[in-house]
């Protein structure tokens, strides 16, 4: 009981400072290198609390993102919803690979979701792009074995506590 | 879920994946694009939203404050001396200039007179702070820290010290979102100052470029001519700068000209903003009291809607 309780503390304060990160201002040339933090949070819950967290909870997440963020109602909510669905089929492997290896799939994921997202603002309307778009995905698998250690060892702690 | 029992059933709870539930939740957020692109029906659900992420906002604003309040509380007394110095002296030449202009307001008033034309709208302007969020660098949207209850309306122009920077798109209570006029979707209405000939400006989704296709060829139109709102639709007011052409080449087809122009203003780095309407515009919504009206520069004292320049 106390046990999923710190593991919801956890995973609140998570998604908190993953809104946090995507909206604090950053200057200007490093705003396009911005990695798509919600998401990364959503791979890590998925693969380690998939009985809890599937493409519902990936779902209701990107609402909150579409909310905070200002885009077209359903955007996120469709990008990780995708996201969260390819996590889950991957899992069981995704959960064993070496740790570099796993950051090669996060990137893989993330640019799929960039792709996902030229689709639809394609389809919603004119968008415009140039290369650096595609750098974000390679931030995020860089970033990723660190978010993952950091999340890992925060949430074995909060488990050694409460035991 | 039959493909994913196959997969390796006894690691996962039922019913946690799948195609089916994929594409449920794929159809749910599609039609909600849909209906949020296409009607106003979520405005309501999104302004409510809106309040509960609002602390959110407030986080991720925090440090860039703390900063600058570390900065201007250690900054040193020589630079405050010369910032000073500096600004004395642009506020001089500007008073100049507006004492210039006062004269040629009133010759123009007089002028209208004797010609028994319509009087002008004033302008009602309202000045506003940038939120600084970081909203996505490809959506040219920016976030300011007034809305409906403030007295900002939607289609609002929205200026800074030097040039058009876009329009307000959505409003709601404590804030509003503006869409920068380098987004690909947007268009303004402009007049080429020099010779009068009235074209459209089309975001181009790079900050520092509007592009002006369609111009016809032997239109006169060259490097360097300013671009001003023509007012044309109603929906900015006239005369405001927005970009000065840099280049002019013809388009494939070799029966019009492509023009493209740099905007004035600073797009993607102003802190401070005006939000200017003709009045007749602005008479419906009703102003909170905390409002802040000020006019084109020469307002800003006299703290009232002042009559727009020629």
């Amino acid at each position: 009981m106390s046990r999923s309780r710190s593991l919801t503390a956890w995973l609140l304060l998570s998604i908190v400072l993953a809104s946090v990160l995507t909206l604090i201002a950053l200057p200007e040339p490093l705003r396009v290198l911005r990695p798509f933090w919600l998401a990364l949070i959503v791979i890590y819950w998925t693969i380690e609390a998939p009985e809890h967290y599937g493409i519902g909870f990936a779902f209701l997440l990107g609402l909150l993102q579409d909310v905070l963020i200002g885009t077209v109602l359903g955007e996120h909510a469709f990008r990780l919803a995708i996201i969260s669905f390819i996590v889950l089929r991957f899992r069981s492997r995704m959960r064993f690979f070496p740790m570099w290896q796993q950051a090669l799939a996060v990137g893989a994921l993330l640019l799929n979701d960039r792709i996902v997202v030229l689709l639809l603002r394609a389809i919603a309307g004119e968008f415009a792009i140039d290369w650096r778009y595609w750098l974000a995905p390679l931030v995020g698998a860089a970033l990723w074995p660190w978010i993952f250690l950091l999340l890992d060892d925060l949430r074995s702690r909060g488990r050694q506590r409460d035991a | 879920m039959p493909v994913y029992s196959a997969e390796g059933a006894p690691l996962f709870s039922e019913g946690s994946g799948g195609s089916l539930r994929l594409l449920a939740y794929l159809a749910i957020a599609a039609a909600l694009m849909a209906v949020d692109l296409r009607t106003g029906l979520l405005h309501q659900a999104r302004a409510a939203a809106g309040a509960v992420v609002a602390p959110l906002q407030t986080i991720a604003t925090a440090p860039l404050r703390v900063a600058k309040a570390a900065r201007e509380a250690t900054v040193q007394r020589a630079g405050l001396v010369t910032e000073n110095a500096d600004l004395r002296k642009q506020l001089l030449f500007a008073q100049a200039k507006l004492d210039r202009l006062a004269i040629v307001q009133e010759q123009n008033n007089r002028l209208r007179e004797l010609l028994d034309a319509r009087q002008k709208l004033g302008l009602k302007a309202q000045l506003v702070e940038l939120i600084d969020v970081d909203l996505d660098p490809y959506r040219h949207r920016i976030l300011i820290n007034q809305g409906s209850m403030h007295g900002v309306f939607v289609g609002e122009a929205v200026i800074d010290a030097k040039g058009l920077v876009g329009q307000v798109l959505d409003v709601e209570q404590e804030h509003a979102t503006v869409i920068l006029l380098s987004d690909p979707s947007h268009a303004v209405p402009v007049r080429v100052q020099r010779t009068g000939l009235r074209v459209i400006a089309y975001g181009s989704g790079d900050p520092a470029r509007v592009e002006l296709p369609h111009v016809p060829f032997s239109a006169d139109i060259k490097v360097g001519d300013l671009l001003v709102t023509s007012g044309i639709g109603g929906r900015f007011p006239p005369g405001l700068p927005v970009a000065i052409v840099y280049e002019v080449q013809t388009d494939n087809s070799a029966t019009f000209a492509v023009a493209e122009a740099r905007p004035l203003a600073g797009i993607s780095n102003a802190a401070e903003l005006l939000l200017v309407s003709d009045e007749a515009l602005a008479l419906s919504p009703l102003p909170a009291p905390d409002s802040e009206f000020v006019g084109p520069p020469e307002g800003l004292g006299a703290g009232a809607p002042v009559e727009e320049s020629p």
